[in-house]
């Protein structure tokens, strides 16, 4: 399995380097422009690799199955669920029988074969980034994996949302097709991570907020969102909230390993860590870094700075949580609220405790959380459920505690914030 | 009928430090690798969190981690004049079970055994004379030395991140160290735990009485570590439910903080739980194994075909299944013939009791870890001249005090009531300021009574026939045993006690009173097949693709716990298992 | 499957389909599930599960002899021993779960150990019944709820020394049985039914189900000022 593109014949690599600093859209080979040749090997490779940056597997593979990107696997979505469609070669349930033109206009314009709509859940709103040359990449991989045959129904949703016509409108108010631009007045480094970050690593998908329609609120890219029953984190550099407290190699690491010196991949994005980001090469990896690293997320928040939504917590209830974080978190987290680094995260000036929405510690106190093990970062230490110990009221003060303490400021958490996540929790089988 | 699983090149029996240990070192040279574990899945969040771990009832009293007699159990008696009659429930010796095996819940304590301790017999009678041993004294040398397994030990040590002071680094004597331990090539990995005052009170008292105390080596880390497979541990958190618990803190070393992570990622290594292996499988000429036949949960029957085996069950089920399959012979102790049970060892615990004047010590006893403690070494092995003293062996003597659980703390003063309002006044005056464990941890040598065999009428629920232990004391572990309990009573005099309870062994062995779970022989190594089962490597002279691994391999006990060794062997089994069998299949010795 | 499921880095699969098989395959990761353990069950107060009401008496009667009231701690009866008793016996240890109870029973060496059949829970219940039988010949039909403390305590030291026989039953086995379980239920963790308000962690100094003592193993010779928890009892979190 190709380990990113640092396989790659390095004059390879310092092409696709320049090409993106001299040419907007130039990320190829002058031989590959023209379409697939069956034969070159390295652009069935290129193609593997942008497989794993965009995490095709996450959406279009069952997980036991065997059968590599068959789809058939459930997607939750804030409208209901979807069953993601079968990618490998075979000509009758797959894409096997479509033109390169019919798949890089699916990827990158979100039209299914005869015009039909793609749903957003494929995340075309951002692979339209992708040039037209790494899709054919991408293409050309898929040409070579087993073609399996899986018939799979993709129209799940309840009426009216089951008419894809519906699309039409969405897209309309929602899509921006086009390109990748590079911005000229930054480097070649900073443009290969907004190239992957907007592109193919489509992270606003999970932490972009959304509005009732399920469309990007554009203007606060990257700023968190909740769903599945976690709240994935602003990964833009705000002080607080965001990536400030991180230097680019933090983030890197994280990415590389689902561990850094004060915080651990757990949940949504531990599978993301192993099927996608722990297999991109440093490079690519420390440019995601640097372009959200250039993110200034919400401007009027400064460092040091409490946020404006959120009063000062109650006195008692940061007491009475200072006393349940002593007695059941302080043993792994310690009482300063560092932890230990690369076992147990820190919490002590973290983002991920300080998010306006506390979905992410509610869940992670109420039913623990197992953090991802990776070949560098094996360890894989597991956070234990608390629920059957702390009643809603203590869940509320020992979360508030530890987004108000030691320098930390976050909203405080109430008794029916507890209720209604224990609930929603107690519905998810995962 | 048993169902025929596909073929694996190597399958493990048990799940514990050797099995994982064996399990992580061949997937490394490239095998497929099959474990079987009859018990289940154990990890630190689900198991044993720090909401619910610190439970003394469950855990310690009502033994929830261990093996259920009702599972398998053994039978037990003094002599062969006796029926053996089935241990109902745990009692001198606590079973384990379940991925990571008692690495889950032992003390921690992590020792290597002394240089001489490997060749003991010829140490011995060279020193004394044959005649100063019992003429029923087993005891041999094992065919392997202390500067076999030293890069073993070693191994094992950094694998768990043991926390210690050096004693010896490469023949140079350290201060703070065991001066009498063999010499070690390089410092402990992570430093010594932090003591508390009992321990040290003790360490100085010790000092004043010239002998040279050291903490002991420690299986609790005294800091975080990671360890060379990457994977990290954490910080003792000295919470005083250690040993027979599991360690909330990921601060104990097990298989699962120390293997199992990077073992269970790799495609070439499986894992079956509530699986348990009832025969080894030979083919007709009775020397090469086929594989194993296992039950699972539901009573299926499957057969796993493999080209290695190891049996890393634990001394006492290793044994069982080597006689259940017709491995090797069994020992009849008359004759004096047969290899598999004999030499069959425990450990030779006493100590005092030392109650304190309330209102001028306070021990604090319940903060304390599973292996802290302040140890002195002067009366272990050969350490000391028994040439006046008529007997051999001897052991660490130490306050190696683990825990204040107060259903096992309620050590009162002789003759207070064990009832009523004294026996309150007593429990409250003597609780914070009493040292109340042990303090000896003696050897125990080998003898042509003491053994393992099937027992004819007790039988497990597949109907296959119990473990019976032969056991008892004999007068040479009774006389060293008191002389070694003086010894510690006198630093504990010395400490300031105001009243010192000495605690003899006493037989007859009882096997209901615990003295650790140190279980070892029955399947011992030596030089030839004439007087042991398995070779230098673990190897069964019998049954060439057949190691098995664990404590049955000690001829005798030492006055050490048996972890570190325990490992040292794996490790060193393991590299000649690599780098020797694996290219040429077949006996690594020929005697 | 109706969920988008979690990969993380776990597979475990069952290896049969039948129900209540723990059996299980481990590859690939470490297994795990959320929300995964096994809390133990805290005893709710409210009625007796194994004793009769006369049995209940009997009990408490007896754990406030052993453990008398005075200014160290309520008594054992004011503590919920028999509470604990109770539970336990009509819960695993009652029934000697998990003990190896296959036949033949044979008597044994003390060396032994146990070798009776008879367990806990029904030896209880044989031996009350003596002690009420027991109780009422010698002290003109009275129980041993309804004697003096004086008369109590002369019966509890008659069983402890074996003097004051019961019926069918040893009577310093049966002593050393309530003693035992009294003292546990006055000492464990308070989820189990005894020792309320962690009154004998109180009276000896212990902290209870405190698991971080980093701060204090420097603390020599000097008390910890700690108020004691319990795994479900934790009064310091009160608001």
């Amino acid at each position: 399995m190709p380990e990113g593109l640092s396989y790659l014949p390095r004059l390879t690599r310092a092409l696709l380097v320049g090409a993106a600093l001299s040419l907007p859209v130039a990320v190829s080979f002058p031989a590959l422009a023209a379409g697939i040749d069956k034969q070159d090997f390295r652009q069935i490779e290129r193609g593997h690799y942008l497989t794993i940056v965009g995490d095709c597997a996450a959406c279009h593979t069952l997980p036991g199955s065997g059968h590599d990107l068959a789809g058939g696997r459930a997607i939750e979505t804030p409208f209901g669920e979807l069953v993601s469609p079968n990618i490998t070669p075979d000509p009758v349930t797959g894409v096997g029988a479509w033109t390169d033109d019919e798949f890089v206009d699916a990827l990158t314009k979100g039209t299914g074969r005869d015009g039909t709509h793609l749903y957003p859940a494929m995340p075309y709103t951002y692979y339209t980034k992708v040039t037209r040359d790494d899709a054919l990449a991408i293409r050309a991989y898929l040409n070579t994996i087993p073609a399996v045959h899986n018939e799979v129904n993709s129209d799940q949703l309840p009426f009216p949302l089951d008419v894809r016509m519906s699309m039409t409108a969405w897209d309309e108010m929602f899509f921006k097709p086009g390109t990748f631009e590079p911005d000229k007045s930054k480097s070649a480094e900073w443009n290969r991570g907004a190239y992957l970050t907007e592109g193919l690593g489509h992270c606003g998908l999970c932490h972009t907020p959304k509005n009732i329609l399920g469309g990007d609120k554009t203007h606060k890219q990257m700023q968190g969102y909740n769903l599945q029953g976690w709240f994935a984190p602003n990964i833009t550099n705000d002080p607080r909230r965001g990536l400030g407290s991180w230097s680019i190699e933090d983030i890197a690491t994280y990415l590389k390993t689902g561990h850094n010196k004060t915080s651990a991949a757990t949940g949504l994005m531990a599978e993301t860590l192993n099927l996608s980001t722990s297999k991109m090469s440093d490079d690519d990896l420390t440019a995601i870094a640097t372009y959200l690293k250039d993110q200034p997320g919400d401007p009027s928040n400064q460092p040091n700075q409490t946020q404006t939504d959120s009063a000062a917590p109650d006195q008692a209830i940061m007491k009475a949580g200072a006393q349940i974080y002593a007695d059941e978190c302080s043993g792994c987290h310690i009482g300063n609220g560092k932890g230990i680094p690369g076992l147990f995260p820190s919490l002590n000036g973290t983002p991920v405790v300080q998010q306006s929405d506390p979905t992410t510690p509610l869940h992670v106190v109420l039913r623990g959380a197992l953090s991802v093990g990776t070949k560098p970062a094996p360890t894989a230490a597991a956070m234990p459920a608390f629920a059957w110990v702390l009643n809603d009221d203590q869940v509320a003060a020992v979360v508030t505690y530890i987004r108000n303490a030691w320098g930390n400021s976050a909203p405080a958490v109430s008794s029916s914030d507890v209720g209604k996540a224990r609930q929603q929790l107690s519905e998810r089988s995962d | 009928m048993a169902r025929r699983l596909p073929r694996k090149d190597v399958v493990i029996i048990g799940l514990g430090w050797t099995g994982s240990i064996l399990a992580n070192e061949l997937t490394d040279a490239g095998l497929d690798v099959v474990a079987i574990e009859r018990g289940p899945w154990r990890d630190t969040a689900t198991d044993f969190p720090i909401s619910y771990a610190q439970d003394e009832l469950r855990y310690h009293l009502q033994h929830e981690l261990f093996l259920r007699p009702s599972q398998t159990s053994v039978t037990f008696r003094n002599n062969g004049s006796q029926t053996a009659l089935p241990v109902r429930t745990w009692g001198a010796f606590m079973l384990g079970n379940g991925v990571g095996g008692a690495g889950i819940h032992w003390n921690g304590q992590t020792w290597r055994f002394l240089p001489t301790d490997f060749t003991l017999r010829s140490h011995l009678t060279q020193r004394y004379g044959t005649n100063f041993l019992p003429a029923d004294m087993t005891i041999q040398d094992w065919g392997v030395t202390f500067d076999d397994l030293e890069p073993h030990y070693d191994k094992f040590e950094y694998l768990c991140g043991t926390s210690g002071q050096a004693g010896n680094i490469n023949g140079t004597i350290q201060d703070g160290g065991n001066p009498f331990e063999g010499p070690r090539s390089r410092p402990y990995p992570t430093p010594p735990l932090k003591q508390g005052y009992g321990h040290m009170l003790f360490a100085q008292a010790a000092k004043e009485l010239g002998y040279k105390p050291f903490p002991l080596p420690a299986g609790n880390l005294s800091q975080s570590y990671t360890n060379p497979l990457g994977v990290t541990l954490g910080q003792c958190t000295y919470c005083g439910f250690c040993e027979w618990f599991g360690c909330a803190n990921y601060a104990k070393a097990s298989p699962q903080t120390t293997i199992l992570p990077v073992l269970l990622r790799k495609p070439n290594f499986e894992g079956r739980t509530g699986c348990e292996v009832t025969r080894i499988n030979l083919d007709n000429t009775g020397k090469r194994a086929t594989g194993v036949t296992y039950v699972d949960d539901s009573g299926e029957e499957f057969e796993q075909p493999a080209d290695l085996v190891l049996l890393c069950a634990f001394s006492l089920f290793n044994v069982q299944l080597l006689l259940l399959s017709g491995i090797g012979t069994p020992y009849d102790p008359q004759s004096g013939q047969g290899q598999i049970g004999r030499n069959f060892t425990h450990q030779t615990m006493s100590g005092a009791l030392g109650f304190f004047d309330k209102d001028k010590y306070n021990f604090n006893p319940f903060v304390a870890s599973g292996a802290i403690g302040m140890i002195i070494d002067e009366f272990n092995g050969d350490n000391f001249d028994h040439g006046p003293l008529g007997f051999v062996g001897g052991g660490y003597i130490g306050e190696m005090q683990t825990n204040g659980r107060p259903i096992e703390t309620t050590a009162v003063p002789p003759d207070t009531p064990a009832w009523g309002p004294k026996w309150k006044q007593a429990l409250r005056d003597n609780y914070l300021s009493t040292i109340n464990a042990g303090g000896v941890h003696a050897s125990f040598y080998s003898y042509r009574d003491n053994y393992l065999s099937l027992d004819p009428t007790y039988k497990d629920r597949f109907g296959r026939p119990l473990m019976r232990i032969t056991l008892d004391f004999h007068d040479n572990e009774i006389k060293m045993s008191a002389w070694l309990t003086n010894k510690y009573a006198e630093i504990v005099q010395r400490m300031g006690a105001k009243q010192v309870v000495n605690q003899y062994r006493k037989p007859p062995y009882d096997v209901t009173e615990y003295q650790t779970s140190h279980l070892n022989g029955g399947a011992i190594m030596g030089d030839n097949p004439r007087n042991s089962a398995l070779n230098r490597y673990l190897q069964s002279w019998d049954v060439p693709n057949l190691f098995v691994m664990g404590a049955s391999a000690f001829p005798q006990n030492a006055g050490y716990n048996p972890t570190g060794t325990v490992g040292a062997l794996a490790y060193w089994s393991a590299a000649a298992i690599r780098s020797q069998y694996l290219k040429n299949p077949g006996p690594l010795v020929h005697a | 499957m109706n969920r988008r499921q979690l990969l993380g880095s776990s597979a475990v699969w069952l290896l049969l389909s039948s129900s209540a098989v723990r059996a299980a395959i481990i590859k690939g990761g470490i297994p795990w599930k959320p929300g995964a353990g096994d809390p133990p069950n805290a005893v709710t107060p409210g009625g007796w599960k194994y004793f009769t009401p006369q049995e209940a008496a009997t009990v408490e009667a007896f754990a406030e002899r052993l453990i008398p009231a005075d200014d160290l701690s309520p008594s054992g009866k004011d503590c919920g021993c028999a509470i604990f008793i109770d539970r336990q016996l009509a819960g695993p240890y009652g029934r000697f779960e998990g003990y190896y109870m296959s036949g033949p029973f044979q008597k044994g060496t003390k060396q032994q150990g146990l070798q009776s059949p008879v367990t806990p829970a029904q030896q209880y219940r044989k031996a009350l019944a003596a002690l009420d039988k027991a109780c009422r010949d010698k002290f003109a039909d009275r129980s041993f709820a309804d004697l003096s403390d004086d008369q109590k305590d002369e019966v509890i030291k008659g069983l402890e020394d074996g003097s004051f026989e019961l019926g069918g039953t040893d009577s310093k086995d049966f002593f050393k049985l309530v003693l035992t379980d009294t003292q546990n239920g006055f000492l464990a963790d308070p989820i189990y039914g005894g020792n309320k308000d962690m009154a004998s962690w109180k009276m000896i100094g212990f902290p209870g189900a405190h698991y971080d003592y980093r701060d204090w193993i420097d603390k020599h010779n000097q008390r910890i000022p700690l108020p004691p928890v319990g795994i479900n009892n934790h009064p310091n979190w009160s608001q």
